[in-house]
């Protein structure tokens, strides 16, 4: 009996919604607008939260990055031509660190080097890594053909490099890149393997307009490019000598992470009074990251969450208006034998049916919107799938809540007054 | 159900008073009520506006109640009951008629004779036959999936007494049920009273029209809320 009367109630009350299509459409749209803000800013806040997530992750969270940085003072007389600028990170400190540092198990040397890489016609300007077989490991990257630099390219100084997807994608596009020659410079290297593209990456300033990456082995890179780079730029000739422009010191548990950051600049001060260099820990910005995006979340939460409230408050007032209009109906209910609770009943499945229905719609509004976002912009957006099903739960439960004084107030009515009614 | 001196009595009224409170003045709209009606008795009421006609007849049919005095219905004490049971009787024992026949607007003919069905409080297998049954017993058996907004007064009135039947109830129960009606339409109207009456339903109508209650057995006389006489129109014609 029950499940006769209850589809019987929503059937009547969708009636009684079609009776007013306009008003119940508007009404509807509060809701909608309410249950999409949620879905869109829940996706937009995932998003963003898991690109940070994954940027800092990609930097390894067990990874210190130590980078050469040119002091302050050197740039001001950096105008002067012809003249020779050394600062950085150095072969020594590598060394330092690795034995004064006991919980540091391993440590990557960076150079990077300006050089155009070309096939045939086809020429890029890549940021160029020399390093060591062990970068691999410690960035987590993943090869995605060949092999990457091993042990013997850099004993032996061999001529192989390895390209980013990018780079590869740049340099061969038809063919495939291994086995490949490129020409960096002006010296001949054969492409042993090829990596996955990252997807993110905290690239070293002056470096984003570069495409792809190419990684050498560190020692071939010194024999051919010894160790000044020079940039050319309108009216002035730059030549810094740069030892090492990144080391990546990877530590063995994430509790070292902090304590070790902190003795490595305690080591590193003493060699380098210019303060010539920055230590970067992807950890402390995974939490800075998390907690930013713990107050983005709120934020965003209580904006959807008024925008919910508006139109719940929208509903309750249709409804109010929608009891005073039925008064008499609801009278004539009372008289043939409805108890309270069926009045009750009837009108709280209509708000229901109402904001499930706005819910349902904002839900396809609110996975649309992130699409878009991530059409147009270069947001990225997640729906998981446990936001709309929360949505429609919060669209219902604001039906529920906003129905409730409405429906109460129905059941309320004294049935000789509500018949009487005009 | 308790017995009673007078097992045939569907609705007693001993004594009873509703009074309403205006401010410091306090209206006596029904001021000692005392009569009985039995099983299958067709009465009217009668008296001038304001005399406590519709007062009566919201008491008698549990919508409203008596501030003293005792009413029983089908041997049930209706000051002992709350909300939920009064609506029950309501739904089983009474078929309310109004003289603007209240059909729920956005209900079709058919829907709107089920109406009572949904509040009976258990399920009534042949409930969807019947109705169509007692649409086709007041004529009306072509119009079923219209509007009453489509339909005349008398036909609207119509679809409100196959409602009204729908549960069966012990009484019926019409507040100037021809009020609204030209008069060869309530004269078809109250030839329907007459054969419900005479297949056994109790029947209680409010009116002003001396001609519509000549056609029941009994007229209640009312005065400022007082029965001024019982008046056996049967008999009287007879005699
Ligand atoms: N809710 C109320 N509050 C105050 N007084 C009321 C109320 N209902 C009825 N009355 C009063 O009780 C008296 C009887 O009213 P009732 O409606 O029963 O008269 P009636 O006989 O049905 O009149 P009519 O023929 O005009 O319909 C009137 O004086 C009326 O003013
Ligand atoms: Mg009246």
């Amino acid at each position: 009996m029950l499940g006769i009367s209850l589809l019987g109630t929503f059937k009547l009350g969708v009636r009684s919604l079609l009776q007013h299509k306009l008003r119940a459409a508007l009404t509807m749209l509060g809701v909608l607008f309410g249950v999409s803000s949620v879905v869109a800013m829940l996706a937009i806040g995932e998003g963003a939260s898991f690109e940070a997530q994954e940027q800092i992750r990609q930097l390894g969270s067990t990874n210190i990055i130590l980078r050469s940085v040119k002091p302050s003072d050197d740039r001001r007389s950096s105008n002067q031509s012809q003249r020779v600028t050394n600062y950085g990170l150095t072969d020594d400190d590598l060394d330092r660190i690795l034995e004064t540092l006991p919980s540091v198990k391993r440590v990557v040397p960076i150079r990077d080097l300006r050089q155009e890489v070309r096939v045939q016609h086809r020429m890029i300007n890549p940021r160029i890594l020399a390093t060591l077989p062990s970068y691999l490991e410690v960035t987590g990257r993943i090869l995605s053909s060949g092999r990457f630099l091993c042990e013997q390219d850099h004993m032996e100084a061999t001529n192989v490099c390895v390209l980013s997807g990018e780079a590869a994608q740049v340099l061969f596009p038809f063919d495939d890149p291994l086995a490949g020659i490129v020409k960096i410079g002006s010296e001949y290297f054969r492409v042993v393997g090829t990596l996955v593209p990252r997807t993110t990456t905290i690239a070293p300033t002056g470096t984003s307009d570069l495409v792809g990456e190419v990684f050498l082995p560190l020692r071939t890179a010194r024999r051919w490019f010894g160790q000044i780079t020079t940039k050319i730029r309108p009216g002035s000739r730059e030549s810094e000598l740069v030892e090492l422009h990144e080391i990546l010191a990877q530590v063995g548990t994430l509790d070292s992470v902090e304590p070790t950051a902190e003795a490595t600049r305690e080591v590193l001060k003493r060699f380098h009074p210019k303060s010539d260099y920055e230590v970067i820990v992807p950890l402390e910005l995974l939490i800075r990251a998390r907690e930013t995006q713990r107050i983005f979340n709120i934020v965003l939460g209580a904006i959807a969450g008024i925008s919910l409230l508006v139109g719940g408050i929208g509903i309750m007032n249709v409804m109010l208006a929608t009891v005073t209009e039925r008064t008499k109906e609801i009278g004539v209910r009372r008289a043939l034998g409805a108890k309270k609770r069926h009045i009750i009943g009837q009108f709280l499945v209509e708000t229901v049916v109402l904001s499930a229905s706005g819910g349902i719609l904002g839900v396809l509004l609110g996975i649309l919107i992130p699409t878009l976002v991530e059409e147009w912009t270069d947001l990225k957006t997640i729906v998981a799938p446990t936001f709309p099903m929360l949505a429609l739960g919060i669209s219902v439960l604001v039906g529920v809540v906003f129905g409730l004084y409405p429906a109460w107030k129905a059941a309320e009515l004294n049935p000789v007054e509500a018949l009487r009614h005009e | 159900m308790k017995l009673n001196s007078d097992t045939d009595a569907v609705i007693e009224f001993q004594d009873l008073r509703r009074e309403f409170r205006m401010g410091s003045e306090v209206v006596r709209a029904l001021d000692g009520v005392t009569f009985t009606i039995r099983r299958g008795e067709y009465w009217a009421v009668m008296g001038t506006s304001g005399s406590g006609k519709s007062t009566l007849l919201n008491v008698l049919g549990c919508l409203d109640r008596p501030t003293s005095g005792l009413y029983r219905l089908a041997g049930h004490d209706v000051s002992d009951l709350d909300d939920d049971e009064l609506s029950e009787l309501r739904s089983r024992a009474l078929g309310f008629i109004f003289q603007s026949f209240h059909l729920i607007p956005q209900l079709t003919v058919l829907e709107n004779i089920e109406v009572p069905l949904l509040y009976r409080g258990d399920d009534f297998p042949g409930g969807h036959d019947r109705a169509i049954a007692l649409a086709e017993r007041v004529g009306l058996g072509h119009r079923l999936k219209h509007r009453p907004s489509e339909l005349s007064g008398g036909q609207q009135q119509r679809v409100a007494i196959a409602r009204a039947l729908m549960n069966d109830p012990a009484v019926l129960l019409a507040d100037e049920a021809t009020g609204n009606l030209d008069s060869a339409t309530a004269k078809e109207i109250l030839a329907l009273f007459d054969s419900l009456n005479s297949e056994g339903k109790t029947i209680v109508l409010v009116t002003h029209d001396r001609e519509v209650g000549r056609r029941a057995e009994k007229i209640l006389h009312l005065k400022d809320g007082r029965v001024v006489e019982i008046e056996n129109v049967r008999a009287a014609a007879a005699g």
